[in-house]
C-alpha cells in the first residue's frame, strides 16, 4: 500500500473536499493505484540531475509600477454567492 | 453548396471574390450545428446572435473596402476554458456552471481583433483533465466519425465541432495531449504550439507549466492561418515568448527534401493496434520516399513521462483550482462556517476526475511527500527535455504516433483511471519538454480516423506544418468530413 | 532556575509602489471596499501575475540597507492554504530563494549597541482585509475586502538574536527608520503598513539548544509588541517553573485585555505545500545592477548619527532620537544650515516641535514652521533678546500665525527685560510688598525665593531675564 484510507481524509481536508465513506474508500483504492505506478520513477537515478520547473529560460518579465483603472465594483462582484454592501459574504470563520 | 463543408482558406477566398458573404457562412455553419448539434453534442454554449452580429460587421468591412485578416467572417469556436467576457465560461464544471468573465482572454482579443466569427464555447473534460470529455460535468460529446465512440479529450467538443461542420476551425487547449487526441480521433489537424508561443492569459489554468492553446482544423492550411492569429507576444502572460511570428503559411509548400525525420522508437509501445503503428510506419516511408531522410533516435526516458507527468500537472492544479471555494464566484455549497462551506463547494462543484487529481496532485506536494514525489517529478522532467534536445540534434522533426489506438467506447475506461491516463502515453513528453507537435491525419481503421504526430524543437511550428501539408496534400484525409450516421 | 530569553522577529512591511505588485489596481489606503480589485487580484480564473519592478528594486534597496546579500537567482513560490481573505487561497511569496538573505541592523539599549542578524527579506503579496460581524468568536458571517489583496509586502526575518522585549523594541523602531530613510514604506503601524509577529522561546541560561517556541500575532503597535513579549516571557517563565512544557503553538494578542492567547485550532492540519509558481519567471540580478541601487541609496540612520554627533558634538542619545525618520534629520541639518546652535537646535526639535507635532498629529514635513524661522528664534535667545520661557510663547504665535519670531517679539513686545535699574525697581517693590517671604528666606527657606521669583514674573508678564532676577533678588535679600 502506498497510501491508505487516513491519507486520504488528510488530504481530502487540506485540498478542503467533502468526502462520503464510500467515496474515500474509492478513492484510496484509486490513489493507492496511481502512486503504485508512479513508483517507475524510483528507477531513474536523479542524484545528479536538476529539477526544472520552467521549460523556458525566459528571465526577469516585469511590468512597469503604473496604476491601471479597476473593475467597476458591479463588475467586481458580479459573480459573487453572496455579497452585501459591497463586500463579499461569507460564513463565519471558525478560527 | 454546404458552405460548412468547406475550408477557412476557401472560404476567405470566396468572401475576397464576394462569391458569399460571412453571414451566409454564418448561416450555413449555424445550421449545421442546429442540425447535428444534439447528436454530436459540442457546444456548451452557442452564441448566434452574436456570431451573426459579427459576421455582418465584416461584410460590412468588406463593402467598405477596408482590409481584413485571413479569419475575417470565419466561425470559429473556442474551448470553454478561454476567458469571453459577458459570455458563460464553465469549463464544463458544475462549479462554474454560471460563470460569466468580466475580461476577455488574449486569443479572444486577439480573434476580435481578426474579424473572426464565434459561434460558441465547446465541451471538454471539466477543467481540461481527462482524454475522453466523459468527464464533462455537463454531458459527453459525441465523435462525428463513430457517435458511441469518444471524441477525444480534453478538448473533445473543439475537435467534434469541426469534424462535424459546426464550425470550420477551433480553438483548444494542451496540457497533455488534449488537442492532438481529439484531433486524431476526429480526423482533423490539431497543434500544440511551443509552450509561451500562444497567450495563456485568460485561459483557466490547468497545469500552468504545461497548459497552451492551439488550432483545431479542417486542413493544414487552415491550421497555420489560426495559428498566426493567435500567436504572439502577451505582457499579461510573464511566460509568454517575446520573438517575432512568422508567417506560417509561407513555408507550406517547400516540400520534405533533405528533412531529417527521427523515428523514437520508444513511443512505438507494447499493445499498440496494429493498424495504428502500420499507418504511422507506412507514413514515414512516404515521406522518406517525398525526400526525407529517416533517422532512428532513442528517448530513453519516454517511459517515465506519464508518471512524471501525472505528478506535475495535479500539483499545479491542486493549486490552481484552491479559488473554486464559493467566496468570490462560482457554485457555493451550504456550510454553517467557513470550512464546511469550502467542503461542500468543492464536493458538490467538482466531479470525481478533478477532485482525484486534486487529491494526488495535493498529496505530492504535501509535508513528507515533496521531495520523493514532486521534486523527483521536475527532475525526470529535466532528463525528459534532455532526450528532446539530444534528439533535435541530430533530427529535424521526430515522427509518431497519437494515440496507441483509435477512439475507444464511450464508457469503456471511466471507471479506470489508470487506463485512460495511458491513451496520453505518447503526447505528454512534448508537453513536459515545451515543444510543438502536430497531429495529422494519416489513414483510418474500421472507419476511424487516426493520427500521426509530429514534434519539433522550440518554435519550429512552420517546419511541423510544412511537413504535414507535404504529406496531406499527397492525400484526401482532409477533404471529407465525417459522415454522422444519424444525419448524414 | 534563570532563564534567558529569545526573540526573533518576523516584520511585514507593505511597499510604497503606486500599483500592486502583480496587477496594476492602485495600493491607495482606503477607498470604497472592493473599488481597487481587478481579474488578477481577484484571483478570477484565468488570469495570471506579472512582477511590479519597482517591488524588486524596493526589495533590494531594503536588503543592501539591511546589510543583506542580495541574490543573484531568486524566484517566488506558491504558499497554499484556504482563508477568505486570499481570493485564490495561496499567496504568492519567495521560499528557498529570497531576494535578500544574511544581513544585519545595529540597536541602541541601554547606552549599548547590539548586532541582530537578518536572516532574509522576501518578496510576497498582501492579502485582503476582513471585517466580522460582532466579534470573531461570536459573528454570523464575515464581510470580505479585496482593496489590499496584492499590495506589495515585504517580510524581513531577523535571526533568534534578540533577548529582552525593550531590544524588540528597539529593533523595530530602527527597521521602521530604515524603512522611512530609503522611501520604500510609509510604515504607518496604523493602516496596517508596518506588521509583526513575533517568535519568543525560554531557555535555561547556559543551554545552548533553544527552548519550544510560541509565535505571537496580531500586535499592531510597537509598545503592543514589547508587552506583549513581557506577558509571553512571563507566561511561559512561569509554565517552566512549575516544571510544565511550552506547548509550540500560535496565540494571539489580546491588547484590551494584555494577554496572549492560544490559537492552536488554527495549526491542525497546517500544511503551506510550497512548490515554485509556474506563472511567474525567475529573477536575475548581476553585480552591476545592485551596484547602481547601492550608490543611490541615502545615508542611513547609523551614518547620520555618526556624523551628526561627530560634526555637532551631540550625545549619543540625541543624534539617536534627531535621526530616528530621515524628515526629522533632514529638519535638523536645515536649522543647523540656518545657523542654530546644534544643543538648542536638538532640545528644540525633541521638545516642543515634537510636541505640537504630536498634539496636531502632523509629520514633520508638514510642520507650519520652517527651519530658518526657527533658527532665527533661536538665535533671538542667544542673544538674550527673548528669554527661553517667552521663547514657547512665541513659538507657539509662529506656528499658529505663520509669523517670524522678531515680528512676534515686535507686536508682543515680549523683548526680554534686561535693563538692571528698570528690573531693580522691581524687585525691590516685590519684596516691600512681601514681608513674609523675607522673613521665610532669612529664615533659611530657600523657598522663598521661587515664590518672589513668580511674582516678579508676574508683573512682568514673563520678560524679565531669569538670571537676573534671581541675581538681583539674592543681592537685595542678603543686602550684598
Ligand atoms: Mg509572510
Ligand atoms: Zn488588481
Amino acid at each position: 500500500m502506498k497510501l491508505n484510507r487516513k491519507d486520504v481524509e488528510h488530504v481530502a481536508l487540506l485540498s478542503r473536499l467533502e468526502l462520503s465513506e464510500t467515496e474515500l474508500d474509492k478513492y484510496t483504492g484509486q490513489l493507492d493505484a496511481i502512486l503504485e505506478y508512479i513508483d517507475v520513477l524510483n528507477q531513474v537515478d536523479t542524484s545528479a540531475v536538476e529539477p526544472m520547473a520552467h521549460v523556458l529560460d525566459i528571465r526577469n518579465v516585469m511590468r512597469a509600477d503604473e496604476v491601471q483603472p479597476s473593475l467597476p465594483r458591479e463588475a467586481a462582484l458580479q459573480n459573487a454567492p453572496d455579497a452585501e454592501d459591497g463586500f463579499f459574504k461569507v460564513p463565519k470563520i471558525v478560527e | 453548396m454546404d458552405l460548412f463543408r468547406l475550408k477557412a482558406h476557401e472560404l476567405q477566398q470566396k468572401l475576397f471574390r464576394r462569391e458569399v458573404s460571412a453571414v451566409e457562412i454564418t448561416q450555413s455553419v449555424l445550421a449545421r450545428a442546429d442540425k447535428v448539434d444534439s447528436t454530436i453534442q459540442s457546444f456548451i454554449t452557442r452564441t448566434p446572435e452574436a456570431a451573426l452580429a459579427q459576421a455582418k460587421r465584416v461584410d460590412e468591412k468588406l463593402a467598405r473596402g477596408e482590409a481584413v485578416s485571413p479569419l475575417a467572417g470565419i466561425p470559429g469556436a473556442l474551448k470553454d476554458n478561454m476567458c469571453t467576457k459577458g459570455v458563460k465560461t464553465t469549463c464544463a464544471s458544475k462549479i462554474l456552471a454560471n460563470f460569466v468573465p468580466p475580461y476577455d482572454a488574449t486569443i479572444t482579443e486577439k480573434l476580435a481583433a481578426a474579424d473572426a466569427v464565434i459561434v460558441g464555447k465547446a465541451n471538454l473534460d471539466e477543467f481540461a483533465m481527462g482524454s475522453s470529455t466523459e468527464n464533462s460535468g455537463f454531458f459527453v460529446t459525441r465523435n462525428p466519425w463513430d457517435t458511441d465512440r469518444v471524441p477525444g479529450g480534453s478538448s473533445g467538443g473543439s475537435g467534434a465541432a469541426v469534424a462535424a461542420g459546426e464550425a470550420i476551425w477551433s480553438l483548444g487547449s494542451d496540457t497533455g495531449g488534449s488537442i492532438r487526441l481529439p484531433a486524431a480521433y476526429c480526423g482533423v489537424v490539431g497543434l500544440k504550439p511551443t509552450y509561451g508561443r500562444v497567450s495563456r492569459y485568460g485561459l483557466v489554468a490547468y497545469a500552468s507549466s504545461l497548459d497552451q492553446i492551439g488550432p483545431f482544423a479542417r486542413d493544414v492550411r487552415d491550421c497555420a492561418l489560426v495559428l498566426g492569429a493567435i500567436s504572439g507576444h502577451d505582457r499579461r502572460d510573464s511566460t509568454s515568448i517575446n520573438a517575432p511570428v512568422p508567417d506560417y503559411t509561407a513555408k507550406l509548400e517547400s516540400g520534405v527534401k533533405g528533412l531529417k525525420i527521427g523515428l523514437p522508437r520508444e513511443y512505438f509501445v507494447a499493445g499498440m493496434q496494429p493498424e495504428v503503428e502500420a499507418a504511422i510506419r507506412r507514413s514515414i516511408d512516404e515521406l522518406v520516399a517525398m525526400g526525407a531522410e529517416l533517422v532512428e533516435v532513442s528517448m530513453p526516458h519516454t517511459q517515465y513521462a506519464l508518471a512524471t507527468y501525472y505528478l506535475i500537472a495535479t500539483a499545479e492544479a491542486s493549486s490552481n483550482l484552491g479559488r473554486y471555494d464559493g467566496v468570490g464566484f462560482g457554485h457555493r455549497g451550504e456550510g454553517s462556517d467557513i470550512v464546511s462551506m469550502y467542503k461542500r463547494s468543492r464536493a458538490e462543484g467538482f466531479g470525481p476526475e478533478v477532485q482525484r487529481r486534486i487529491m494526488l496532485g495535493t498529496y505530492a506536494l504535501s509535508s513528507g511527500y515533496y521531495d520523493a514525489y514532486y521534486l523527483k517529478a521536475l527532475k525526470v522532467r529535466t532528463l525528459i527535455k534532455q532526450d528532446f534536445d539530444r534528439a533535435f540534434g541530430q533530427v529535424d522533426v521526430l515522427i509518431a504516433p497519437i494515440a496507441p489506438t483509435t477512439a475507444f467506447k464511450i464508457g469503456e475506461k471511466v471507471e479506470d483511471p489508470l487506463a485512460m491516463y495511458l491513451v496520453d502515453v505518447c503526447t505528454i513528453p512534448s508537453n513536459l519538454a515545451g515543444v510543438p507537435a502536430l497531429s495529422l491525419p494519416c489513414g483510418f481503421a474500421d472507419g476511424l480516423p487516426i493520427g500521426m504526430q509530429i514534434i519539433g524543437p522550440h518554435l519550429s511550428e512552420a517546419t511541423l506544418l510544412q511537413v504535414a501539408y507535404t504529406f496531406e496534400q499527397a492525400h484526401d484525409y482532409h477533404k471529407q468530413l465525417a459522415a454522422i450516421r444519424e444525419v448524414d | 532556575m534563570k532563564f534567558e530569553t529569545v526573540i526573533g522577529l518576523e516584520v511585514h512591511t507593505e511597499l510604497k509602489t503606486a500599483s500592486k505588485i502583480f496587477c496594476g489596481c492602485t495600493t491607495e489606503f482606503g477607498g470604497d471596499q472592493n473599488t481597487h480589485v481587478c481579474p488578477v487580484c481577484l484571483g478570477l480564473p484565468g488570469v495570471l501575475p506579472v512582477l511590479n519592478e519597482k517591488v524588486l528594486e524596493f526589495a533590494i534597496r531594503t536588503g543592501l540597507a539591511l546589510n543583506c546579500k542580495i541574490s543573484h537567482y531568486s524566484k517566488f513560490d506558491r504558499k497554499n492554504y484556504y482563508y477568505p481573505d486570499l481570493p485564490k487561497n495561496f499567496q504568492t511569496s519567495q521560499y528557498d530563494l529570497p531576494i535578500c538573505e544574511g544581513g544585519y541592523l545595529d540597536i541602541e539599549v541601554g547606552g549599548e549597541t547590539k548586532r541582530i542578524g537578518i536572516t532574509r527579506v522576501h518578496m510576497e503579496e498582501d492579502a485582503g482585509k476582513l471585517v466580522h460581524s460582532g466579534t470573531i468568536s461570536n459573528s454570523e458571517y464575515a464581510l470580505v475586502d479585496y482593496n489590499r489583496t496584492g499590495v506589495p509586502l515585504l517580510e524581513i526575518v531577523s535571526e533568534p538574536d534578540i533577548r529582552t522585549p525593550e531590544e524588540a523594541k528597539a529593533y523595530l523602531e530602527k527597521i521602521k527608520s530604515i524603512l522611512s530613510y530609503i522611501d520604500v514604506s510609509d510604515c504607518k503601524m496604523e493602516e496596517g503598513s508596518l506588521r509583526c509577529d513575533a517568535n519568543i522561546s525560554l531557555r535555561p541560561v547556559g543551554q545552548e539548544q533553544f527552548g519550544t517556541k510560541a509565535e505571537i500575532k496580531n500586535v499592531n503597535s510597537f509598545k503592543a509588541v514589547q508587552r506583549a513579549l513581557e506577558y509571553e516571557q512571563e507566561r511561559q517563565e512561569e509554565v517552566l517553573s512549575e516544571g510544565g512544557r511550552i506547548i509550540q503553538e500560535t496565540r494571539t494578542w489580546d491588547d484590551s485585555r494584555g494577554v496572549t492567547l492560544s490559537m492552536r485550532n488554527k495549526e491542525q492540519a497546517q500544511d503551506y505545500r510550497y512548490f515554485p509558481e509556474p506563472d511567474l519567471v525567475p529573477i536575475v540580478v548581476d553585480s552591476e545592477q545592485i551596484e547602481a541601487i547601492r550608490r543611490s541609496l541615502p545615508e542611513l540612520p547609523d551614518a547620520r548619527k555618526a556624523r551628526i554627533m561627530k560634526e555637532q558634538g551631540l550625545s549619543a542619545y540625541d543624534a539617536e532620537v534627531i535621526t530616528a525618520t530621515r524628515p526629522m534629520a533632514d529638519y535638523f541639518d536645515a536649522l543647523i544650515a540656518a545657523g542654530a546652535e546644534a544643543k538648542a537646535a536638538a532640545n528644540w526639535l525633541m521638545g516642543e516641535v515634537s510636541k505640537l507635532l504630536n498634539a496636531c498629529s502632523l509629520d514633520i514635513r508638514s510642520c507650519p514652521v520652517p527651519p530658518a524661522n526657527l533658527a532665527e528664534m533661536i538665535a533671538l535667545i542667544e542673544k538674550g533678546t527673548i528669554s527661553g520661557k517667552i521663547a514657547k510663547t512665541v513659538f507657539e504665535a509662529m506656528w499658529n500665525e505663520g509669523k517670524t519670531a522678531p515680528v512676534i517679539v515686535k507686536e508682543q513686545g515680549l523683548v526680554q527685560m534686561s535693563d538692571e535699574g528698570e528690573l531693580g525697581n522691581i524687585v525691590e517693590a516685590v519684596i516691600a510688598a512681601n514681608p513674609q517671604s523675607v522673613a521665610d528666606f532669612n529664615a533659611g527657606k530657600e523657598k522663598a525665593v521661587g515664590f518672589l521669583v513668580g511674582q516678579i514674573m508676574r508683573q512682568t508678564k514673563g520678560r524679565a531675564n531669569p538670571e537676573l532676577v534671581n541675581r538681583l533678588l539674592k543681592e537685595k535679600l542678603t543686602g550684598k
